[in-house]
């Protein structure tokens, strides 16, 4: 078990013919993503040729969906055409399947067009989005698994810790972190450092409570917004397994700007502080150190009966 | 009771992308996104928001001539630029440091105090709160017509994270500090969403006219308002329009004093007319050319220069370097994209703060190699005369051939496995030196 994403799951690689679309498309099939096809307006009926598969390339979703069967679709289109991508994903979805998962990888997109995105989709039950400006998501399986986005896969394995964070390299870390105790991942989350996304910190929580193969999860936040207070608040009454957190921008001054648009203390809130001592007060177990989450996911697991040692 | 509570929690919570930026330096680190209150006032002209009749100058001579074609006998003379608090600010000489007035912002009732404001104002130094001590050149000056107010009111527009929503905040308690009108009297405080598409409710503009307590033309006037500006938010991608004060004339109408506003970068490519806006005078010169080279860069006070791939891993860089004792000289992520030339520039930028005595280079390698990184570094550090101590963390994709071409260098580097190493190693190394 794992969430959302599976060896199953067929995915949709939109902006498929472009060189990143291309890249990660074959570095998502080299890993066992099941990628059906792709869309790229004006270069339906062309094929794109992967290592060991030819992938059909379509006009526009409606048909990639409904000649694909596809359940997934990962957006790697400019920034400036993304929203555009995000809506006709979800239309396609939400018509044909009545359900659908989107990640949008793209960094920049403006924000009103992200406000006007999460708020169709939030009318759409079936369709979720995650992302923008995120690593995607990944399901390890035993040999190979399903990768949905630019993470590196070759660093994670199959196991039993849920990841869900707002950074990218700094998941990557966070799954170095519980390989170097021997543990592997159900499923890891990059949910996006943009003040407008869609999946959040508790969407993800609430599938890992559900999901009997995630037994403990590492939750990785950032500076900026109250995103990691509401989830901390969210756990302390709806979550029963044991959570490793960690928040960057301890150091971060106020008022500037950490790389991700949403990464920025505004008036004193948003600090790493605050995100740090709601965590502690919902009972998450605090990594100072992000080079220590191993060790403190360790000493969780032994504490809580799920390691001898 | 609850439910109150938690509305004003939810308030503390957004108004920080806003008001709070009273106590801040500055609100935004990348280019281009802030403009003056000449220039705010100019597109609220366009789009129908009533203000005074002002007009820019940058010198003495104009500030008399303005004041002459504006015919009104009092007139405000304000100092432009980007921060905030400059009513309460100081204005000094630059060259001598010697305080020359009180108040970046004044009201002058003659020709005469118009030249003597202008005159202490334009070309000297305007410290506020939000500049931080080395304040702020002031090359700009607004005249603008005096105003007869009968009530100074607040209003907001900005983008709600929590909600993923516009939303618009009015009190009336205008001209103050917005942050203590949030503690003291939360109540005081209307709030508004519009919807996806950007258009509010239907109603919620008159009733939030009338949560004012505004009657007949001056209910009708901040309606149309309310209804204008939220339609230039949209239209015009801002990020935040702030007015403080909005003003009830004596005559009844509403008129902007005041004005903030602040657009999405990420919009820019759909408005081109924001490039004559720019004031580079307002940016940071070394953040403009690390932003031109796919670089994120923001300069700190300590003395360890970091070297990062990812916005999430170069602050918890920081915060580790920290942990460990030692103080991060900057914030810096050479993104999913560096290549030699970028990786370059980015120790260049880091060299150039005279502060930094040693840099600490974490890469977890996923579509940028670490072998390529190494090699970037050696010629870099070639190029630009490397002297102080470094230490190189890699992990993830190529890391072991990355090491190798370091320690296969003649380079002078320590190569450590994990951030923490890393961090120590760079304190000790620095603590060395110094010793």
């Amino acid at each position: 078990m794992s969430i959302w994403i599976d060896e199953s799951s067929k995915v949709l690689v939109q902006g498929i013919t472009g060189s990143q679309g291309t890249f990660h498309a074959t570095r998502m099939l080299e890993y066992g993503t099941d990628v059906v096809g792709g869309v790229t307006p004006g270069k339906g009926g062309q094929v794109v040729e992967l290592p060991g598969r030819d992938v059909p390339v379509y006009d526009g979703m409606s048909q990639a969906v409904f000649e694909t069967d596809a359940d997934v679709s990962v957006i790697y289109v400019p920034a400036r055409f993304a929203a555009a991508a995000i809506i006709e994903a979800a239309d396609a979805f939400n018509e044909i399947k009545g359900e659908g998962l989107i990640v949008c990888i793209t960094e920049g997109i403006p924000t009103l067009d992200m406000v006007r995105c999460v708020g169709q989709i939030s009318e759409m039950p079936g369709i979720r989005l995650i992302g923008p400006n995120c690593p995607g998501i990944i399901t390890p399986g035993e040999d190979g698994g399903c990768k949905v986005g630019i993470m590196p896969g070759y660093i994670h394995a199959k196991g039993r810790i849920g990841i869900i964070s707002k950074s990218g390299t700094l998941t990557y870390e966070a799954v170095a972190q519980t390989m170097s105790v021997g543990e592997g991942q159900t499923t890891c989350i990059g949910i996006g450092g943009d003040p407008v996304s869609g999946t959040g910190f508790i969407d993800c929580l609430a599938a890992f409570e559900d999901d009997p193969e995630t037994e403990a999860v590492v939750m990785i936040g950032e500076i900026g917004g109250t995103a990691e207070e509401d989830a901390a608040a969210w756990v302390a009454d709806n979550f029963s397994k044991p959570i490793v957190g960690f928040v960057a921008g301890a150091t971060a001054p106020p008022g500037k700007r950490m790389g991700h648009a949403g990464a920025i203390i505004s008036g004193g809130k948003g600090t790493a502080e605050e995100k740090f001592a709601a965590f502690e007060s919902a009972g998450i177990h605090i990594a100072r150190d992000p080079s220590k989450i191993g060790e403190v996911l360790l000493r969780v697991l032994i504490e809580a009966g799920l390691r001898e040692s | 009771m609850v439910v109150q509570a938690a509305a004003f929690e939810h308030f503390a919570s957004v108004s920080c992308t806003f008001a709070m930026r009273i106590v801040e330096r500055r609100p935004w680190s990348r280019a281009g996104v802030n403009i003056h209150e000449y220039q705010g006032k100019a597109l609220f002209r366009e789009e129908g928001v009533a203000v005074q009749d002002g007009l820019h100058c940058t010198t003495v001579e104009q500030a008399l001539e303005a004041y002459d074609s504006l015919g009104s006998k009092v007139v405000a003379v304000k100092s432009q630029i980007h921060a905030g608090g400059r009513g309460k600010g100081n204005l000094y000489c630059p060259d001598t440091g010697d305080l020359l007035m009180e108040g970046g912002v004044k009201i002058a009732f003659s020709r005469e105090e118009v030249g003597v404001y202008a005159k202490n104002i334009l070309g000297h130094v305007l410290v506020t709160k939000q500049t931080g001590p080395e304040g702020k050149l002031v090359n700009n000056l607004y005249i603008e017509s005096g105003c007869e107010i009968a009530h100074e009111y607040y209003l907001a527009i900005l983008v709600d994270r929590e909600e993923d929503a516009i939303l618009v905040m009015a009190s009336t308690e205008g001209g103050v500090d917005i942050e203590e009108v949030a503690e003291n009297t939360p109540e005081a405080i209307h709030k508004a969403w519009a919807d996806f598409s950007g258009q509010l409710p239907l109603g919620a503009s008159q009733q939030m006219a009338e949560s004012l307590g505004l009657t007949g033309s001056s209910q009708e006037s901040f309606t149309q308002m309310l209804e204008s500006l939220v339609a230039m938010f949209v239209s015009r991608d801002c990020s935040m329009i702030e007015i403080n004060p909005l003003v009830r004339s004596e005559g009844g109408s509403m008129i902007a004093l005041d004005s903030k506003v602040s657009f999405d970068e990420n919009a820019s490519f759909r408005h081109p007319w924001r490039a004559a806006m720019r004031d580079m005078s307002e940016e940071e010169e070394v953040e403009i050319r690390a932003n031109e080279s796919g670089l994120s860069y923001v300069k700190l006070d300590g003395n360890i220069g970091c070297l990062v791939n990812g916005a999430g891993l170069a602050m918890a860089s920081m915060d580790v370097i920290k942990l460990y004792g030692g103080e991060p000289a900057n914030f810096l992520d050479i993104g999913g994209g560096a290549n030699k030339e970028s990786i370059t520039t980015a120790f260049g930028i880091i060299l150039e703060d005279p502060n930094v005595e040693g840099i600490l280079v974490n890469i977890f390698g996923g579509i940028i190699r670490c072998d390529m990184v190494a090699r970037s570094i050696i010629d870099a550090s070639r190029e630009v005369g490397l002297s102080v101590p470094l230490v190189v963390r890699f992990s993830g994709t190529n890391h072991a051939e990355g090491r190798t071409v370091l320690e296969e260098s003649s380079l002078e580097v320590a190569t450590v496995g994990t951030l923490a190493e890393g961090a120590e190693a760079i304190v000790a190394a620095i603590e060395e030196v110094g010793a």
